[in-house]
């Protein structure tokens, strides 16, 4: 993008140089992100190339990209990221289905709210990965228990964010609904849901982001599948490239799926009237 | 008519809100509710709108007891209450949702033009001025052409340009199908340039303390000296009612000692 800065079309007359500056704000500001890890990837590639180190423990990016492509010719790949995906969707399935049906219960009726909610937040004080032990003594070692996982990590942040944002409904806008009679149901559909969607898409996110925590904590407990196999096999075997190829998968898909739920719910949020920081883009 | 008949409200607090207030409205007439600060006004109105119940007392539409809201009664509130994520023609035809799609249109943008708004049909609530969001408030509440409208501080958010501009305009939309239109304002201009009767009232507990008629011929000209005299009136009025040493008069009796 320097280029089109140093470039003459930019220091011309006025409608070039605010085309120049509208394709800067559209390419150039998400392109800022990627700055600092490019540049710390490069410096490495270079010190190992330059003989400085000699890579071992970490190897350079073109070493894992290459492990990232082998995997995958030989379609381990494939494999280990469906299996994954597999369970994370699962997983995410199961908990936001219970988070959603439990916390606007608890958000609608004072009295389950009363009932519930005390013992879900004793639960939620449990650091989730000690179910581990007593999901395998009940489930099995199998896929049941690792999705039983991943589900009890993405449940509470769901329950909590659908419970919070039916509490935090504004009253004000609740009358408007009274003043023109809407029944129970017509409430629900035209004021509640629309006024608690916001809060859902953060809390499906951070629901979607704790779905991938879990699932690698899952994939620990004795998998012969999937990315977080690929992680204890490469620390077994030796083989940091593996790891790191591994790591950068998830981060991948990570990245990826929470950018669709961004997208999937953009159409619905386009009314709101928030905060936007760094601009509006 | 509406009729309240010896209407109480006492909060669950123990606040005495409202003592046994009396008033026949006839339909059409625009009434000024004015008085100070937590002296029941609100309080009065809700319980007209339905939307909470008085202690004591009854409110009557047409000799049908008010408990609930009622398709005969609108209203609106200082704030123009919006649905953020519907449009301003969403939001005008929000009333309608039991009218077939295609009456509720029409409706929606006769109503639009109507308030001066039909070039924002498709703009969000964020993007209207304090004003023209007044004005959708106002359409909405008025498209469903209830026969009662209550308006609480409706303008007391909005400069003085802007809340002369709506003051008109209120009473352009009034003319179309005449509801009564009962009006808490704190304004006294105000009350006399739109109403046809003013109900002081005084507080602890919120009471009537004084009935004013206007009795000016629309359209009023503010600079006027009759406009002037009816001011004043409601001023003193407005100034007794804040005195806790004078006692209660009938309310005609209020008004006439001074007149
Ligand atoms: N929901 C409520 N619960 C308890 N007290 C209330 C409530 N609403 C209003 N009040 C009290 O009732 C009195 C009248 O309030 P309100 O009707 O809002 O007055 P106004 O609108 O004339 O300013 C005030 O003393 C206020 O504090
Ligand atoms: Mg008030």
């Amino acid at each position: 993008m320097s280029i089109a800065l140093d470039s003459p079309a930019a220091t011309a007359e006025a409608p070039a140089q605010r085309y120049e500056s509208g394709r800067w704000q559209r390419l150039a500001r998400p392109a800022l992100g990627i700055v600092v890890p490019v540049t710390l990837a490069l410096a490495w590639e270079l010190a190992v190339w330059a003989g400085w180190s000699n890579g071992r423990l970490v190897p350079p990016p073109s070493r894992v990209f290459a492990t990232i492509v082998e995997l995958a010719r030989s379609g381990e790949l494939t494999k280990h990221v469906t299996t994954t995906l597999f369970r994370v969707a699962a997983g995410f399935g199961f908990g936001v289905i219970a988070g959603t049906l439990l916390g606007a219960v608890s958000g609608y009726w004072g009295i389950a709210r009363r009932l519930l909610d005390p013992t879900v937040q004793a639960l939620r004080a449990i650091p989730s990965i000690a179910w581990v032990p007593l999901f395998i003594l009940w489930l099995g070692i199998f896929e049941t228990s690792k999705v039983a996982l991943i589900a009890v990590g993405v449940f509470f942040p769901v329950y909590l964010g659908v419970m919070g944002a039916i509490l935090s409904v504004d009253r004000k806008i609740v009358e408007v609904g009274r003043t023109f009679r809407l029944s129970g149901p017509a409430m629900i559909r035209r004021i509640l849901l629309p006024a608690v969607l916001p809060a859902y898409v953060v809390a499906l996110r951070v629901g979607l982001g704790l779905g991938w925590m879990f699932v690698v904590a899952a994939e620990f407990m004795g998998a012969s599948e999937g990315l977080g196999y690929l992680l204890i096999d490469g620390q077994q075997l030796g083989k940091p490239a593996q790891i790191l190829a591994a790591i950068t998968i998830f981060a991948l898909l990570g990245k990826t799926t929470d950018w669709l739920i961004e997208r999937l719910t953009a159409p619905l949020l386009r009314w709101q009237d928030a905060f936007r920081p760094g601009g509006d883009s | 008519m509406l009729s309240l008949d010896k209407v109480g409200k006492t909060y669950p607090n123990g606040v005495h809100a409202l003592e046994s207030f009396n008033a026949r409205i006839p339909q059409g007439e625009i009434v000024a509710i004015i008085g100070g600060s937590g002296c029941g006004k609100s309080t009065l109105l809700r319980a007209v709108a339905g939307l909470d119940r008085a202690s004591t007392g009854t409110i009557r539409v047409d000799d049908i007891a008010i408990t609930a809201p009622h398709e005969k009664i609108g209203i609106i509130f200082q704030e123009p209450r919006l649905l953020p994520w519907l449009n301003v023609a969403d939001n005008i035809g929000f009333g309608l949702a039991d009218l077939p799609a295609a009456a509720r249109r029409d409706k929606v943008a006769q109503a639009l033009a109507r308030v001066g708004l039909s070039d924002k049909a498709k703009a969000w609530p964020r993007e209207l001025s304090g004003g023209q969001a007044q004005r959708v408030a106002i359409a909405r509440a008025l498209v469903p052409q209830p026969e009662v409208l209550l308006l609480d501080e409706p303008f007391s958010a909005l400069d003085a340009f802007t809340r002369r501009d709506l003051q008109d305009h209120l009473l352009d939309l009034w003319a179309d199908t005449r509801p009564t239109l009962i009006l808490v304002t704190h304004d006294v201009d105000e009350a006399v340039v739109l109403a046809d009767r003013v109900l002081v009232m005084r507080p602890r507990p919120g009471r009537l303390f004084a009935e004013i008629d206007v009795g000016l011929a629309r359209p009023r000209d503010r600079a006027s000296s009759l406009f002037d005299a009816v001011k004043k009136r409601v001023l003193t009025a407005l100034d007794r009612s804040l005195d806790r040493d004078l006692p209660d008069a009938a309310p005609a009796e209020a008004v006439g000692a001074w007149w």
